[in-house]
């Protein structure tokens, strides 16, 4: 069980309730479920690490449940009562020295101190979709959802926002231009703020300069963007739709620098990992898929049987295999656990070597061939 | 220049045996168009007698290009290098003929060889298809599953499953349909029970679902028309369920078919879902089996067939009866149609806003010839 979890560089949760851990380099999946009890009111909306070594997730669940899963351990650790199904959803899970901040979608952000019950809580407006946390000043947090325009809260002073955006002046048909703010992204080393809106445009903030509406504004495609994530090197976001499809844009032209292939539903979740360029993407048709941000390829592709709703890369390298492990592994395989079942899967690049690997054979007798052929058709 | 006569003539064989290489030459490098200069030196594989054998027709038959009557050929003859058209056509009659024949003798062959060993025969080779050669798909569910099991019995269909409710259709078209698709409505309201065909008058489908919810039904069949004939099917199953877009192809109405039974009758039918193999496959089966209600009555002898082959469902109505214990005789009533996927969307008719669980991309789904989705 510890073994399992060790090893697992992706994490995910899903619509059945189910916490997903995947190891790349040992191509597995596993399920991490307690109780072996699933139900769909289990089902996880947020997950986030716990701390920054990475050795806990928050796992946030529909029915207003955080359960603390340990990466060391591989159990469920503590489980957390933080508010009830009744506002909605959790929409953004955080963690800020020794306090959790959850959101929930009817817009109560609520700081939760350890070990006591007393919470500071903040109202963020109704029809909240996302909250996120600034992972350099981790007081800040940002919120935005469906006529709810990006706010930027410091929980220190929790009573009004820092910035609010303002809404972006009248269409050509003198017409109010929606709002609905699906994701945000915090830009490492400056102050901006990115989202992605469901009326499939990007948007960057700047809440320094006197100008409270965007900076920089780009479309991509003609459906709702679900996700959006920022790559290690800066300039690009990656963001993602209810179509399945995922596109890099570039920040300083707004422009799509490329799409990247493969997905067949629509985008929940979306990662980059924050020193390679990996992205890893999971959404409602089950799959989990890795694509390189340079190349655009697609490096993993998993099959996990439940449509998935959240992703979490470890900023351990995933490419890293570990002699340690291999004696681990062996252990596991030989131990029988009272746990979930577990899936071995191929992978992607398994196959294309095996069939580069194919190509170049055909290739090396196909010449001959060849010119076989046309010596016997030359002396017609 | 010429020095004698006698020089002429050596010239003049000399010419022509020079003519005769830059002939071979020159076919060296192209395809020859005539049929006596075969010759390549080069050519590795090459059998011993054939050198012979051309050079004296090329000595004799330069410029011919006549084909010769019988089955001496040389054996990188090629049909199509003749110009004329009946000539051409005559030989690959020719061709193909003598090909059949031997075709046909390697089966009796076969067959005999077959005989003689009796027992001992090596089994029958199966012959290559793309249902044979399909390319394993890791959805395809397996059905020890728990995971899946238990993502199939809480999902939107549950209640169905779990006998809560039963079907009740609404099927509408496109807005203004035209005679065919009125009347393929029509005969599908016959073959689904509790079905009701509405007119559609332009209103909203989002509009239509809420009052379709508040009065009870639990599936939206929208058929869309284009150019006087049914192309599509949407498909919605109705508390928050997945909504389906299906591609509509040949469509054959009841007087169309072909030695059809009388009109169906109230009953129940049967429900029979081939092939749906993957967990995709598996949510589209529970959708079509959701539209029929539970239990059957075999008293009508009808059934409704689901047949997915190929990413493409055909869709049959058939009465059946037993004429002895293994003997079955059946009649097709019914409308027929073949369905194709286009689009599987989480809730309810949204296409804007909605959330899609499987989008049909030709480019990167279609790519394979021997990779199917359903």
């Amino acid at each position: 069980m510890a073994a399992k979890s060790q090893i697992c560089s992706i994490w995910l949760g899903s619509e059945t309730g189910i916490l997903k851990g995947v190891s790349l380099t040992k191509k597995q999946a596993f399920n991490f479920c307690e109780m072996s009890c699933m139900s769909r009111d289990q089902e996880v909306c947020v997950m986030a690490w716990g701390d920054p070594h990475e050795s806990e997730v928050l796992v946030g669940s529909v029915n207003g449940t955080v359960k603390t899963f340990s990466t060391d351990k591989g159990i469920f650790t503590a489980t957390r009562e933080c508010g009830d199904p009744s506002q909605g959803r959790f929409t953004g899970l955080a963690v800020t020295d020794s306090s959790m901040i959850t959101c929930v979608e009817s817009g109560l952000l609520k700081v939760w101190k350890e070990g006591s019950t007393e919470t500071a809580e903040v109202n963020a407006g109704n029809g909240i979709c996302r909250m996120q946390q600034n992972q350099s000043q981790r007081h800040r947090v940002a919120t935005g959802g469906k006529e709810n325009p990006l706010k930027v809260w410091d929980l220190e002073r929790p009573d009004k926002p820092i910035f609010t955006a303002k809404n972006v002046a009248h269409d050509w048909l003198d017409m109010r231009v929606p709002v609905w703010v699906r994701d945000i992204g915090f830009i490492p080393d400056s102050d901006k703020i990115v989202t992605c809106t469901g009326h499939h445009q990007v948007r960057v903030y700047d809440p320094l300069t006197p100008q409270r509406r965007p900076v920089l504004e780009a479309r991509f495609g003609e459906y709702p963007l679900t996700a959006l994530s920022l790559p290690a090197n800066q300039g690009t976001v990656v963001v993602g739709n209810t179509h399945g499809e995922l596109a890099i844009l570039d920040l300083r032209k707004g422009l799509v620098c490329g799409c990247l292939k493969g997905l067949a539903g629509a985008v929940r979740g979306l990662q980059c990992h924050p020193s390679l360029p990996l992205v890893a993407s999971c959404g409602l048709d089950r799959f989990l898929r890795v694509h390189n941000l340079e190349d655009r390829s697609l490096q993993h592709k998993v099959y996990l049987k439940s449509r998935l709703n959240c992703v979490l890369l470890s900023s351990r390298e995933p490419e890293s295999s570990n002699a340690d492990f291999s004696g681990d592994v062996e252990e596991v395989k030989a131990e029988e656990e009272e746990d979930e079942v577990w899936d071995t899967m191929e992978t992607v690049t398994e196959k294309a070597k095996k069939r580069a690997a194919q190509k170049d054979e055909a290739t090396a007798t196909g010449v001959d061939g060849k010119k076989k052929r046309k010596l016997v058709k030359k002396v017609m | 220049m010429f020095r004698s006569y006698e020089d002429h003539s050596k010239w003049c064989v000399t010419q022509k045996r020079q003519k005769m290489d830059s002939n071979e030459a020159t076919t060296s490098e192209s395809v020859s168009k005539k049929r006596g200069k075969t010759k390549k030196v080069k050519r590795k594989v090459k059998p011993d007698e054939a050198p012979v054998q051309e050079m004296d027709q090329a000595e004799g038959e330069e410029t011919e290009k006549k084909s010769v009557s019988g089955p001496c050929f040389p054996p990188t003859f090629s049909v199509s290098e003749i110009k004329n058209k009946q000539r051409r056509h005559a030989m690959f009659l020719k061709l193909k003929e003598e090909k059949r024949k031997q075709k046909l003798e390697l089966k009796k062959k076969k067959k005999k060889e077959r005989k003689a060993l009796g027992d001992q025969a090596p089994p029958k080779e199966v012959p290559k298809t793309i249902e044979n050669q399909r390319i394993y798909d890791e959805t395809t569910v397996n059905p020890e599953d728990e995971e899946v099991a238990f993502d199939e019995g809480t999902d939107e269909f549950s209640a169905y499953f779990s006998r809560l409710t039963n079907p009740k259709v609404l099927i509408t078209t496109s807005d203004r349909p035209r005679g065919r698709t009125v009347r393929f409505c029509e005969q599908l309201a016959t073959v689904i029970p509790h079905a009701h065909v509405y007119y559609r008058r332009g209103l909203a489908l989002k509009r239509v679902i809420p009052q379709c919810v508040s009065r009870g039904f639990t599936y939206v069949m929208v058929i869309n028309e284009d150019r006087k004939v049914p192309n599509g099917l949407v498909l919605c199953h109705l508390p928050d369920g997945p909504t389906a877009h299906f591609k509509v192809s040949n469509v054959r109405l009841r007087k169309e078919m072909k030695r059809r039974g009388k009109d169906p009758t109230e009953h129940v039918p049967e429900v029979i879902l081939n092939n749906f193999s993957t967990r995709l496959g598996h949510s589209i089966g529970r959708l079509f089996a959701a539209l029929f209600p539970h239990d059957p009555q075999f008293v009508g002898r009808q059934v409704a067939t689901f047949h997915n082959q190929r990413d493409f469902i055909f869709f049959r109505f058939h009465r059946y009866i037993f004429k002895n214990e293994k003997k079955v005789g059946i009649q097709e009533l019914g409308p027929r149609f073949t369905l194709k996927l286009r689009s599987l969307q989480k809730g309810t008719f949204d296409s804007k806003f909605g959330e899609y669980e499987w989008v049909h991309k030709r480019h990167e789904m279609d790519s394979s010839r021997r990779k199917f989705h359903l």
